[in-house]
This record gives C-alpha cells, sequence and structure tokens, in this order.
C-alpha cells in the first residue's frame, strides 16, 4: 500500500516535470503569437511576504487589461495576460519572467512591486530586448537597468525629497526616523527624506529600526519618545504601520506618523484606528478625488473585488493602460518597437497622475499628494504639483 | 583503466566531463523549442541545488551532523565572490579590449572570486564547525540555523555590498559550463571522500561517536572537518548563484532556503550522493512543473506550492529512509542486497 | 531611568507570548524528541480560526459596534482551541505516527512539509493580505508610576504563567503526566508497562496545539495584525526560547521566552536596533556554548 503510494506520488511527479518540459505546438518561433492575440506577461508576488501587494496589482492589471479588451482591444487584437507567480523570492522572479519570455513569448513584461524582484527581473527583459514596466517599484537603480526598462511611478528620491520639503514647510524642524531594515523601499525612502530634511535645516532626533514583519515596536517607540520628536516618519508599507501607530498611542507618544506611498490601503485605518488620526502621508492618488476618472476607478474596482483599491492596485491599472496605449501605437509588436513607443508616452491620463516618461525611462513630474487622517477619515492635505506649488486642500467624500 | 591511479582517472573523468559540458552547453543554446531559456535556467538552478544538497550531504549524510545553516554559508560565498568581482576584477576585464584575452581573463577570475568566495565559506564552517564539539543532534542544529540568520542580519548591515537593497549589477559570468563543471567536482570530491579513510572516519562518528573516540579517532577533528568541505563547497554554490543570477539580495538566505536543501538531503537519503543529486533535481523541477495547475483552478487563486508541500510530506512518508535509503542509485537498480553498506535503522 | 523600566517592561510583554508558544514547543519536544517546525504556523492556525469565529460572532450576536461579552470571548477562544486541537491530532496521526520507526529526521521533514502547507494553505484560503483581529475585549492603558502598558500586556503574562503552572502540574502531578514521563524517558519500556503511550502522545499533541491556539488568540488581541506567514518569526523566535531554557523543560520555556523578549526589547530600544533579528540567536549560542543543553536542561550522560 505504502509502496503504491509512493509510485503514485512519483508517477504524478513525473508528469508534472513532464508538464514543463517542451511543448511541442510552441515550437515555431517569435514573432506570430497566436490568433489575433498580443501575450503579455506578469510576473508577481502572488504568494510570500509580499503576497497582498502581488494581489493587488494582479487585481489592477486585470481590471484594466478586461476594460481595454471590451473596448475592442489593441488594433483589433485581444491583449492576453499571462501570470506568473515569484513568492516574493528573487531568484523566482527570475526564473518567472525567462518563462514567459522564452516559453511564452510574451511582447512586454509588467511587474513587480519589490524593487529586489524588479532588480533581480530587469537584466533578463533588458538581454531580450522584452520592454518591462514596473509599476511601482520606487528604487532608482532599477531603470538604469537598460533601455528597455520603464517605471510609471515616482521614484524614491523624488518622493523623499517631496516629502522632506512639505515637513519643512510645516514647521517641522525635528523628526524621528523609524525604518525597515530588511526593506529596501524603506531605507531608500528614509535615505533620500533624511538628505533634504537635514539639508533644510531640519533635525534627525532619534533613529531606529525594525523588521517587516515584526509585532511589537514598543522598544523603539519608547527611545523615540525620549527624543520628543515632532513628527515620527515611518517609511514602510500599511501591514506594519497600523500596528506602529497602536502601539505609538499606547506609550502616550503623541507626535503624527508621517510616511510614504506603502500606506496606502484601506487596511490602514482598519488596523490603525484611531492612534493614526493626525498622521499622514504621500500618496500617487487620493481615492476619494472627485475626478471622473478616479471615481469611476474606485467604483469599478469595488464592484468587482469588494474592496477599496489600494495604491498598488492604481498603479498596476495605469501601468497596463500604458502599456495598452502604447501597444496601439507601436508600429509593430516587436521589443523595439513597443520600446520606442512606451518611450515617447506622453501625457497619459492616468488614475495616478498624467504620465510623461523621461528620458531616463522614469514617469517625470507626476504629482503627489499628501493624504491626511482627520476624523477617522483620509482627507487631501496637499497636493505637490511639480510643474506648479504646493496646492490647497479638498475634503474627501467616500 | 583500473590500473591507472585514482587521481589519474578522476584527471580523465573531469577532462571528458569538461569536454561533454562543453558540448552540451553549446548545443543547449542552439536547440530550436520554444522556452529553451526557461529550461537552460532551471536546469542552471538545479545544478546549484545539486552542489547544495550534495555539500550538505558531506555534512549532514556522511558525518551526521545536524545543520540547518547551509544558506548562510551560501551567502558567504556568494557575497564575498561577487564583493569580488564587483569592485575589483569586472573594472579589469572591462578595461581590457574585446577578444580571447578578455575571455580568458573573465573566466579566470570567474574561477578565483568563486574559489575564494568558498575559503571565505570554510573559515565561516570551521568557526560554526567548532561549536559542534560541545553540542549534539538537535542544540547544533538550532545553533547551526542560528549562525546561519546572524550572516544574513550581519550582511543586511553592511552598506558597501548593497545592504537591503540588494547587490545588483554583478556580471553574469557563470552559466551551465561553469555551474554543472563544479557539480562534477563536487560529486567527485564527495565520492572521493566517502571512498577514502577520511570517509569512513565520517561514518564512524556518524554511526557510533564514543566508538569510533575509542578506536581512536579524532572524531572532533572529523567533524570539523566535514563542516569545512561542506561550507567550502556551499560557498562556490553561492559565487556560481550570484555570477548566474547577476543581483543579490540578503532575503533569498534565509533559513527556509536551508530547509529546503535539508528536505534534498533527507529525500534522496541520508548519505546517499546519488539520493541527493536525485531529489535536487525533482524538489527544483516540481514548483516549476505546477505552474500549470492554476489554469484548471477557476478564481485565479494558484495552488502550486499547497500541492508542492502536499508531495512532500506523501513522498517522505511513504519513503522515510529517503528515496535511495543510504544506497546509491546503481545499487538500488542492482537490487543487490549485499552491496547495502549499512543497516537502515538508527 | 523611567526607559529602562519601560523597556523591561515592553520585553516581558513580548516575552511572554514567545513563552506561551515555547511551552507548546518544549512539550512535543520533550515526549517525542521531535522539532516540531509547524508549531508556529498551528499558532497561525489558531488565530485565524479567531478572526473568523469574531467576524461570525460580531454579525450575529452583539453586533459590530459593542465589544463581545466575557462569555462569547471565551466561546471564541475555545472554538480556536478545539479546531487547533483537533489539527494538532490528525496531524500526528498522519504525518509523524507512520514515522515513528523511521529516522528521526524524516519526521522533522514531514514537520517542515506540514509548515509549507500551513503557510502557503493560509495564503490560499484566507488570502495574502492581513486582516485586522477583532476587538475582543476592550482595551485598557494601564500607567503604572511612569511606564506604561495595557491590560492586554497583563493578560498575556498572566495566561502565560497560569498554563506553565498548570502544565507543571500535570506533568509532575497526575497520572497523566507520569505516563508522559515515561514515555518520554524510554518509549519502549513504557509501552512494555502497559502505558498507552499512543494514546499518551496524540494528548501530548492536542495539548500543545491548544497551547498555541491560546497563543494564537491573545497574540492576536495584543497585534492585531494577522496574516498567514505570521507564525513564521514568532515561532522561530519561540523555538530558540525553548532551546534556551533547555528543551522538554517547562519552567525553562517561560523563561527563555522572557529572557529572547527583554533582549530584544533593550537592543531594540538601543542604536543597534538593525540588529535585533540576530540577537536572539547571539544568546542562544552565547548560552549553549556554556551550558550546552541550556538553562535549566538535564545534561544526559552517553549511553555506551
Amino acid at each position: 500500500m505504502k509502496k503504491n503510494l509512493f509510485v503514485v506520488v512519483f508517477s504524478a511527479i513525473v508528469v508534472a516535470v513532464a508538464g514543463c518540459a517542451p511543448k511541442s505546438e510552441t515550437g515555431t518561433g517569435t514573432t506570430t503569437a497566436g490568433g489575433g492575440e498580443i501575450l503579455v506577461g506578469e510576473y508577481g508576488s502572488l504568494t510570500g511576504p509580499q503576497g497582498t501587494f502581488g494581489t493587488s496589482t494582479h487585481n489592477g492589471i486585470m481590471m484594466a487589461i478586461d476594460e481595454i479588451n471590451a473596448n475592442g482591444g489593441v488594433n483589433g487584437k485581444k491583449i492576453k495576460v499571462i501570470t506568473e507567480d515569484d513568492q516574493s523570492k528573487q531568484e523566482e522572479a527570475a526564473t518567472a519572467v525567462t518563462k514567459l519570455i522564452s516559453e511564452n513569448n510574451v511582447v512586454a513584461v509588467l511587474g513587480e512591486v519589490a524593487s529586489s524582484c524588479s532588480l533581480a527581473a530587469a537584466p533578463i527583459c533588458q538581454q531580450n530586448k522584452v520592454p518591462m514596466i514596473t509599476p511601482s517599484s520606487t528604487n532608482p537603480e532599477i531603470t538604469k537597468k537598460g533601455d528597455y526598462i520603464f517605471r510609471t511611478c515616482y521614484t524614491d528620491d523624488y518622493q523623499g525629497h517631496s516629502l522632506a520639503d512639505y515637513v519643512l514647510s510645516e514647521g517641522v524642524k525635528n523628526a524621528a526616523l523609524l525604518t525597515d531594515v530588511k526593506s529596501d523601499y524603506s531605507q531608500g525612502l528614509g535615505h533620500f527624506f533624511e538628505e533634504r530634511f537635514t539639508a533644510g535645516g531640519g533635525k534627525i532626533v532619534a533613529r531606529a529600526s525594525y523588521a517587516n514583519g515584526d509585532s511589537d515596536f514598543r522598544a523603539q517607540l519608547t527611545t523615540v519618545k525620549a527624543s520628543n520628536p515632532q513628527i515620527l516618519f515611518v517609511p514602510g508599507y500599511y501591514t506594519d504601520i497600523g500596528q506602529i501607530a497602536q502601539q505609538e498611542h499606547d506609550l502616550g507618544l503623541n507626535a503624527p506618523l508621517v510616511g510614504g506611498d506603502g500606506w496606502e490601503s484601506p487596511k490602514l485605518l482598519e488596523i490603525g484606528g484611531k492612534a493614526l488620526e493626525g498622521s499622514y502621508y504621500s500618496n500617487h492618488y487620493f481615492y476619494g478625488d472627485p475626478a471622473p476618472m478616479v471615481h469611476e476607478f474606485v467604483q469599478k474596482y469595488k464592484d468587482r473585488f469588494g474592496a477599496t483599491p489600494d495604491g498598488m492596485a492604481a498603479l498596476a491599472y495605469d501601468a497596463a493602460r500604458v502599456l495598452a496605449d502604447s501597444l496601439k501605437r507601436a508600429k509593430s509588436t516587436k521589443g523595439s518597437d513597443i520600446r520606442d513607443a512606451i518611450a515617447a508616452t506622453k501625457n497619459f491620463q492616468g488614475v495616478t497622475g498624467t504620465i510623461t516618461i523621461g528620458p531616463d525611462r522614469n514617469a517625470v513630474g507626476k504629482k503627489l499628494v499628501i493624504e491626511e487622517v482627520k476624523g477617522g477619515q483620509l482627507t487631501l492635505k496637499a497636493t505637490v504639483d511639480p510643474q506648479k506649488n504646493v496646492t490647497g486642500a479638498a475634503t474627501a467624500t467616500h | 583503466m583500473n590500473r591507472l591511479p585514482w587521481w589519474l582517472r578522476d584527471i580523465a573523468g573531469l577532462a571528458i566531463a569538461i569536454v561533454v559540458l562543453l558540448a552540451v552547453g553549446y548545443g543547449l543554446d542552439r536547440i530550436p523549442i520554444g522556452g529553451m531559456a526557461y529550461y537552460k535556467r532551471v536546469i542552471v538552478l538545479m545544478g546549484i541545488n545539486i552542489i547544495l544538497a550534495v555539500s550538505l550531504n558531506i555534512i549532514n549524510g556522511h558525518a551526521g551532523q545536524f545543520s540547518l545553516g547551509h544558506a548562510g554559508f551560501m551567502a558567504v560565498g556568494a557575497y564575498f565572490s561577487a564583493f569580488l568581482t564587483f569592485f575589483y576584477f569586472s573594472p579589469i576585464v572591462d578595461k581590457m579590449p574585446e577578444g580571447s584575452q578578455q575571455f580568458a581573463a573573465q573566466n579566470a577570475f570567474l574561477l578565483l572570486s568563486v574559489l575564494l568566495g568558498g575559503g571565505l565559506a570554510a573559515v565561516a564552517g570551521f568557526l560554526v564547525g567548532q561549536p559542534s564539539l560541545r553540542l549534539r543532534g538537535d542544540y547544533l542544529a538550532i545553533v547551526t540555523l542560528g549562525f546561519g540568520e546572524i550572516i544574513r542580519v550581519l550582511i543586511l548591515n553592511i552598506d558597501k555590498i548593497g545592504g537591503a537593497r540588494g547587490l545588483s549589477g554583478i556580471p553574469k559570468w557563470a552559466d551551465f559550463f561553469w555551474i554543472y563543471f563544479f557539480v562534477v567536482v563536487t560529486v567527485l570530491i564527495s565520492w572521493r571522500l566517502v571512498k577514502s579513510s577520511v570517509g569512513r572516519a565520517f561514518l564512524s562518528v556518524r554511526e557510533d561517536e564514543i566508538a569510533a573516540e575509542a578506536m581512536g579517532v579524532d572524531t572532533t577533528k572529523y567533524k570539523v572537518k566535514a563542516f569545512v568541505i561542506g561550507s567550502f563547497l556551499a560557498g562556490v554554490a553561492g559565487g556560481l548563484f550570484a555570477h548566474f543570477m547577476m543581483y543579490l539580495n540578503p532575503t533569498m538566505f534565509m533559513f527556509i532556503k536551508s530547509f529546503e536543501v535539508v528536505a534534498m538531503v533527507v529525500l534522496g537519503g541520508l548519505g546517499s550522493i546519488s539520493g541527493s543529486i536525485v531529489a535536487a533535481i525533482i524538489l527544483t523541477f516540481l514548483p516549476e512543473g505546477l505552474r500549470s495547475v492554476k489554469d484548471y483552478i477557476p478564481g485565479g487563486k494558484d495552488p502550486r506550492m499547497v500541492i508542492y508541500s502536499l508531495m512532500l510530506i506523501t513522498l517522505m512518508l511513504t519513503r522515510p529512509q529517503g528515496i535511495f535509503g543510504r544506497r546509491e542509485l546503481w545499487e538500488v537498480l542492482a537490487r543487490r542486497k549485499d552491496v547495502e553498506p549499512q543497516s537502515e535503522v538508527e | 531611568m523611567q526607559i529602562l523600566l519601560q523597556n523591561l517592561l515592553n520585553g516581558i510583554a513580548a516575552g511572554s507570548i514567545y513563552a506561551l508558544i515555547a511551552l507548546g514547543y518544549t512539550m512535543v519536544y520533550g515526549i517525542l524528541k521531535l522539532i516540531n517546525f509547524a508549531h508556529g504556523d498551528v499558532f497561525m492556525l489558531g488565530s485565524f480560526t479567531g478572526y473568523y469565529a469574531g467576524r461570525w460572532a460580531a454579525a450575529h450576536i452583539h453586533g459590530e459596534d459593542n465589544a463581545p461579552t466575557l462569555f462569547v470571548a471565551g466561546g471564541i477562544m475555545l472554538l480556536a482551541m478545539i479546531v487547533c486541537g483537533l489539527f494538532g491530532y490528525l496531524n500526528e496521526r498522519i504525518a509523524y505516527r507512520p514515522l515513528r520507526n523511521a529516522p528521526r529526521i524524516a519526521s522533522l521533514i514531514t514537520a517542515i512539509g506540514v509548515s509549507f502547507f500551513l503557510e502557503y494553505g493560509g495564503q490560499f484560503v484566507f488570502g495574502p493580505d492581513p486582516k485586522f483581529f477583532p476587538t475582543l475585549v476592550p482595551k485598557h492603558i494601564v500607567h503604572l508610576g511612569g511606564i506604561v502598558t495595557t491590560n492586554y500586556q497583563l493578560i498575556v503574562l498572566g495566561v502565560a504563567l497560569v498554563f506553565m503552572a498548570l502544565l507543571q502540574y500535570i506533568i509532575y502531578g497526575t497520572k497523566f503526566g507520569r505516563a508522559m514521563r515515561a514515555v518520554s524517558f524510554h518509549f519502549e519500556t513504557a509501552s512494555l508497562m502497559g502505558i498507552p503511550t499512543d494514546r499518551i502522545i496524540s494528548i501530548t499533541f492536542v495539548l500543545g496545539s491548544v497551547l498555541a491556539a491560546v497563543a494564537g488568540i491573545l497574540y492576536g488581541l495584543s497585534y492585531p495584525k494577522i496574516d498567514p506567514l505570521m507564525g513564521i518569526m514568532p515561532g522561530l523566535k519561540a523555538f530558540v526560547a525553548a532551546v534556551l531554557g533547555g528543551i522538554g523543560n517547562v519552567p525553562g520555556a517561560v523563561v527563555g521566552g522572557l529572557i529572547i523578549g527583554i533582549v530584544e526589547a533593550f537592543v531594540g530600544g538601543s542604536s543597534f536596533s538593525n540588529y535585533r533579528d540576530a540577537i536572539a540567536f547571539v544568546i542562544l549560542i552565547a548560552i549553549l556554548l556554556f551550558r550546552p543543553s541550556g538553562l535549566f536542561g538535564k545534561s544526559e550522560a552517553e549511553k555506551v
């Protein structure tokens, strides 16, 4: 009986392995991607520690592509997305992208959220001359990997500097810095914030770090409390922020928390609750924005997935639409033509702002909004528009 | 052939292996089927896993010392060799004019950095091997796991090699040929060890430490030796991994990675070299092969890793002593009970 | 001084969660000599049972805006204990018992397999996003002189100490405990003496898993963000705590948990907070170098 079971499982494995072996029908070549479809690849952290971000990103992409296909697709062809999970692991990201490119012959690739995974996959896209758009990796290093690598969100330096400027303009002179030691995003954003903040006359009065997934931050917060900062800058992900806010509140430290786009999620307020009152963070868009495009996106997303979209979903939605738009404009589905089309993207109206791809293949001049928790709700505190200056506030409508 | 001394036979074997690997590597790039780059990548990663599994098998299987810190040694090798290449070797190679001289320099530097990476990992293995003088079984396991995690946290805090950002921009110098060359070397070292007096000393330490001591075996020395050799090879695997991935990040070397390697060794059968190889092949291919399962699941969820874990449990339940037990592949195929080197009962 | 005391308190609070998880590790190890790597994930299962039960209760019993009565909160805890206990029983029955006569390392691999199964299965079924654990007991902030704590932290510490005492009583004061110790001392002899070894081991597993459920609920209460991978790091640290105290030793597990919690709090509050994840292992190695069987572990003479 035991032996039979072993044989059964073993043969199942052999079948599975054979399933990944070459398939005869894909044998022909690279240029023709089966009947009237354009294949686009997506690699993301659908499982693992970053799973929640990967899932939102996937939702955003699927929503964008389904809309585009419902409106007739791209030049008469439907877009088909092939998604591969990378378990939040860098080596898996590289393998997934290799599979998408060589086995599925995708014409372009979307991904990832985590900068480390994007960094592992970017050289492979570059080498194979397949354009890649990262919707939400903010590490400046990524687009330096080559001329096929694009980004439709802003970078850590832009966000960190803008936040520091804003905080300084609010009259904040001393801040405490709490960063996630495991996250390149948090380290990067913290670094650029500190750079501009101290240059502008601010002072970092305390610094401490935690690791993503920690649950107890009281020790760090106790130290921070002793230095009595005006604000506590926490460039982290919303998964940790709620708890940090709660424990800060428990300890009687009343400085508002300030953070970046990693905070954006409906879960933030659910976990942080009242403790977040008065805290603010920078984001790509404000979901309460009365602009019809944002309103429609939020409504559709709620209808389909039963939740308010977080920042990752909005960014992914835009990245997928930028790609589709570029595919429309591209002369052919050859990598170099698509690359040229993406590079020529100008004034594309997205949910997260107007997207123009600059010479370094990053979205340039994107606006940045500052959202504040007020009365248990998110309100728009300010808009930083690089073309203009900081503009006034509006109130959220849910 | 049998009259030749063993080292001459090994050199001849290596020479043949080099020729074969060059030919296969050349051929793999030119097979005109879709997805070849992907299969090749999986095959290369499989090679790295084979080196890891066979080297851990020296520590866990042959010498019977339970180590859960292999990912740490791999990290040391990976980061040190990447550091050397990135800051010292790669600029030299880049300055050279393109051509055969540059090609030769690149490969010589790869070999050097990978071996030095292995060397530093061996030093780390020596340091970790020391506590094994006093600790046994599960206590040793948790201490090695701890060392692995300490190494990872240290790397996370060294800004020069990227810290949490990771180290990107490592040139892709290692490919099929180099990785499988080291697979052959690893297997050869492991095989020669088993058949040598050192290997017999390892076995005696594993089977009964007190008896081994009584027979005059310096158990301490052999335990440390197993750690040093095993970590050296893990460091080599790390160095190759770095030069293949072109990117390193400390999260690649979490303790889960060590668990995966231990699973390969145990699944293959402790002490069986060919078992480790076969298990490494299975456990590398399995998650890839299961990628297509999600096409049959509505709702866009991907259950492949759930199935993977269930298969791991079932394999272990049905073959508790490993796929081949302590025997080698050919011994199992020959079904000759008399070649079984020792009993399988603990 | 005030910071010092505050961090001491922070450490004790965090450490009592480790202690509670470590108790489960140490019990299973004490009897089977098996590192049950899935224990941290059973803890996650307990938390999620509490989450879904709490949500259901909020929708059907006490309403979204009211705190549940103590009776309902107790019922949720009980349900989590039952679910985890059942899982522990099945887990032992299916994944460990068939391997009892196999090399010990084989069951370690199935333990890792079960752990992977719960982590990936959790992400598959519950989704990978974090969930907000319902407030089962209203939170109160307690001021003790200049230092601050919450009633949750006091509850966790209290429960950990109560369970430690209870376990100590079960092991040393009951007939079942005597049987447990006998099985742990020598499996075959115990079975020859008429002790139903299989049943004893099953009950031990169930007890360990029930403890994990309690820890899961209390964890959800004090750190109300739960996700399918939440068991990995606390599980690992708790395991280190158990080894530190001398694995198999009940008071040792609690002391080990508290030590790790306190040291982590002091490191976290210092300028070395970058190294916090490594510090538990540094202490572990330092202690094992001087006491190879942990703080309270008995060093066993080698049998020749």
